[in-house]
């Protein structure tokens, strides 16, 4: 009872409605999350073709850049397990009633991911720390098994997200409680393969022109050496090769939540009421009184990409079609709109880019040369990160009120916490410190690279390893 | 089946316990190390042993997560929900031990080391408290099943939760004290060698006297699980005991070949222990394993996962750990 005295006087003033504060936190931590993954997935691909150049070619500077490259890996990947071990938390802490009763099938792929995770955090250790004493081919094998873990581990997170969307797999007795579980049907439900495509690909987009960006940017400062060249060409090749991949993998997912989520999709496309030819609208809003008002409507297209077979005819179905709190709120629907819009628009930017860089490739076998080119490039990343959030929220947001979908509602789901607004700003505190520092910490390490004069031997209390120095990597390639 | 699921439950538990336990002290270790100067020697030790070695380790923690609440989705939602803010604290110092050890390694101005440093050892010591403590207040039956909420605030700050986050960060410095002397040996630094064994034998002891006051506090205030540490789990008890005197017996003789093996011999079977005594309980004394288990198609599939855990996961650990142990994976500053 002693600590129930405080609390007891203390709670009552700082109770407040956990729903809101539960989704914010969850939505954040996510968001932070989501951005790690990326690097986490596409930047080991990048580091090994640059160390498989490196070894075969004889490329010191790939060599060289394959090695950094998987020392900042080594900082993005530590801060990515950390934030991703918070959600395993946060799944409990924020949504106990939706674990507690749905765990048994939302947690099926988790099994299966925890296995990736495991290999992936033991070859990672081994590749970071295993450039000075293993053989350079033993070398970059320990690095393959990071691109396998990275693509299966978002596959089987991404399954269990699918899941929620499409709840299959499970056999619910009268009173709704699952009492048997199929886990194939769990794993492979059927908003799981583009779903988990269209996040894979995602990594390799996102990853691609983020790290591209960056030497972008310091080829416009002129840095114009051959290495920062290297690391542009190979990061910005992945990102220009997955992009127009990704508007495929995504128009068929759009399709998918057209078929199989009417809703989320009539929130999508901006449709109050059942019709057909319906215009796809940029921008624009619904209003509480559900018209549409502003945006430039583009007539019969949102029908026509539903369903390029019926063309205009296509009908699609309105928000109307369901009841009020089965649906969207307005200002969700808005949210939904507004950023499938973003999506689309620096998707579509991305896959211009890429086409002049590849069209200038083809001609010319080398990168474009314009300013504007590498100008547009260094903000490239960070339209690509637009994007994947754009996207996420679109899918998220689009799926409320529904937790599972047509299964169980989100404030149903949440914890009856009534502190979770005490923990969300410490969240967001931490987490916004936790973003500063990792940039300054990856833009010093960068620093420090460039000014190779500082050697790791030389700092008072750094690591220098006490082992015997064996030669470095760069020495031991050369034949 | 859920019998081999709780099973499987607790030997990742255990596993995390003596993998993951060992670099929360070794970050204990860190904290009381001294300053910049005086401490640089058995922190350059201690950034040597777990650098390569930590993130691997951790994820036996995300394996506990993903069995209990697919396993026992009832259980971890009572968990989750009496237990709010300990979990909250241990997730945040999970965040802040790992990203700030990371930092670490990559800065050299001495003022950002210690920061570093500081943030990664605090957090190393209130990450285990916190586990211990969530270990207490489910052994002592504080976590009600079925929904409802416990105390918020009792439930952890109680004298067996206590007991358990004390027990537990001494537990895991040790375990990390004669791992570092192994370390120490491995790098040929005698004078470190001496400093962490003289550490280790002081945590033994320490570890000893925390858990002989232990059974007087669980006699007090955890009747149950008293009970069946001292009828039951008795011979794990005793197990505990014999092993953690005979390392300590094997420090102080500096003669430590078989130290390691001993430590986590009493550290494993305490928490080997702890499960055994709370049988057939998940939540003592409110939920049965058996009564908390998903369905059978989940418990499969869970089985199904750990074999292919042991098939894949198990020689990458050991090869981990063998490239480590053959200092085939230098420690290495930012460049």
């Amino acid at each position: 009872m002693s600590g129930g005295v405080v609390a007891g006087v203390v709670q009552p003033m700082l109770a407040v409605n956990p729903v809101g504060w539960a989704r914010s936190q969850m939505a954040f931590t996510l968001a932070f999350h989501i951005i790690l993954v990326p690097l986490g997935v596409s930047w080991a691909f990048m580091a090994l073709i640059a160390n498989y150049r490196g070894i075969r070619h004889n490329d010191a500077d790939a060599l060289r850049l394959a090695q950094r490259w998987s020392k900042y890996m080594a900082v993005t990947f530590a801060v990515g397990a950390v934030t991703g071990t918070v959600l395993t938390f946060e799944f409990g802490l924020l949504w106990p009633r939706f674990m507690g009763r749905w765990g048994e099938a939302f947690g099926v792929p988790f099994a299966f991911e925890g296995i990736f995770f495991f290999t992936e955090a033991i070859f990672i250790a081994i590749y970071i720390f295993g450039w000075r004493r293993l053989k350079p081919w033993a070398h970059f094998w320990t690095g393959v098994p990071l691109v396998v873990t990275g693509i299966l581990g978002s596959v089987s997170v991404v399954a269990a997200n699918a899941w929620m969307n499409s709840p299959q797999g499970v056999t619910l007795n009268s009173a709704g409680e699952v009492v048997d579980v199929d886990p194939w049907s769990v794993i492979f439900n059927d908003a799981m393969p583009l779903m988990a495509a269209h996040m894979v690909v995602a990594a390799y987009v996102v990853g691609g022109f983020l790290v591209a960006s960056v030497y972008a940017f310091a080829m416009l400062r002129g840095r114009r050496d051959r290495y920062h060249r290297v690391a542009f060409l190979i990061a910005f090749s992945v990102g220009a090769v997955a992009i127009p991949i990704q508007m495929l993998v995504g128009d068929s997912l759009a399709r998918w939540v057209y078929n199989n989520q009417p809703v989320k999709f009539a929130a999508i496309e901006l449709v109050p009421e059942t019709d057909s030819d319906v215009p796809e609208t940029l921008f624009g809003t619904l209003d509480s009184d559900g018209t549409v008002s502003g945006g430039i409507p583009i007539p019969g297209l949102a029908s026509i990409l539903s369903d390029p077979g019926t063309g205009t005819s296509t009908v699609i179905q309105g928000l109307d079609t369901v009841p009020a709190d089965e649906r969207p709120t307005t200002d969700e629907v808005n949210v939904v709109h507004l950023c499938w819009d973003i999506m689309i628009g620096f998707g579509t930017l991305l896959l211009l880019l890429s086409g002049w860089y590849g069209v200038c490739w083809l001609f010319r076998r080398d990168m474009p040369k314009s300013r504007w080119f590498l100008r547009i490039a260094s903000v490239a990343g960070v339209a690509a990160v637009l994007a994947m959030e754009a996207g996420w929220v679109v899918s998220e947001v689009g799926r409320q009120p529904w937790i599972v979908y047509n299964l169980m509602k989100v404030e149903d789901a949440a914890t009856g916490n009534t502190g979770v607004w005490i923990t969300f700003i410490v969240v967001a505190a931490l987490y916004i410190g936790l973003g500063i520092t990792t940039v300054l910490i990856l833009r010093n390490m960068s620093r420090r690279f460039r000014d190779r004069s500082v050697a790791d031997h030389e700092v008072p209390y750094g690591p220098s390893g006490p082992a015997p120095e064996a030669p470095r990597r760069e020495e031991v390639t050369a034949p | 089946m859920s019998t081999a699921v709780a099973v499987l439950l607790f030997v990742a538990i255990t596993a995390y316990a003596i993998f993951g336990g060992a670099d929360f002290g070794a970050g204990f270790w860190d904290l009381v190390a001294g300053g910049a100067e005086r401490g640089e020697r058995p922190r350059e030790v201690i950034d040597h042993s777990i650098g390569p070695v930590w993130e691997a380790n951790h994820v036996w923690l995300i394996f506990v997560f993903v069995v209990l609440w697919t396993g026992f989705p009832e259980a971890y939602a009572s968990i989750t929900l009496t237990l709010f803010v300990p979990l909250t604290l241990a997730a945040l110092g999970i965040v802040l031990r790992g990203s700030s050890f990371a930092f670490r390694k990559t800065v050299f101005r001495t003022r950002d080391r210690r920061n570093f440093g500081a943030a990664f050892a605090l957090s190393s010591v209130l990450v285990p408290y916190c586990m211990g403590a969530i270990a207490g207040a489910i052994a002592s039956g504080r976590v009600p099943a079925g929904g409802k909420a416990g105390d918020p605030w009792t439930s952890w700050v109680n004298p067996t939760s206590v007991l358990g986050g004390v027990l537990a960060v001494v537990a895991v410095a040790y375990l990390a004290a004669v791992y570092l002397v192994w370390d120490a040996r491995r790098l040929a630094d005698d004078e470190m060698v001496e400093y962490f064994r003289r550490r280790a034998v002081g945590a033994a002891i320490v570890a000893g006297a925390v858990a002989v006051v232990g059974i007087f506090v669980l006699r007090a205030d955890a009747r149950y699980i008293f009970d069946e540490l001292t009828t039951k789990a008795l011979p794990l008890v005793l197990v505990s005991a014999v092993c953690g005197t005979a390392s300590l017996i094997l420090l102080a003789r500096n003669a430590d070949r078989g130290a390691r093996l001993l430590a986590i011999g009493a550290v494993a079977s305490v928490v080997v222990g702890w499960g055994v005594a709370q049988w057939p309980y998940m939540l003592p004394k409110s939920l049965k394993v058996s009564q908390a288990a998903a369905p059978t198609g989940t418990l499969s599939t869970l089985l199904v996962a750990a074999v292919l855990a042991a098939l894949i996961v198990l020689p990458g650990f050991i090869l981990l750990y063998v490239l480590d142990q053959k200092s085939l994976l230098p420690a290495e500053g930012a460049d």
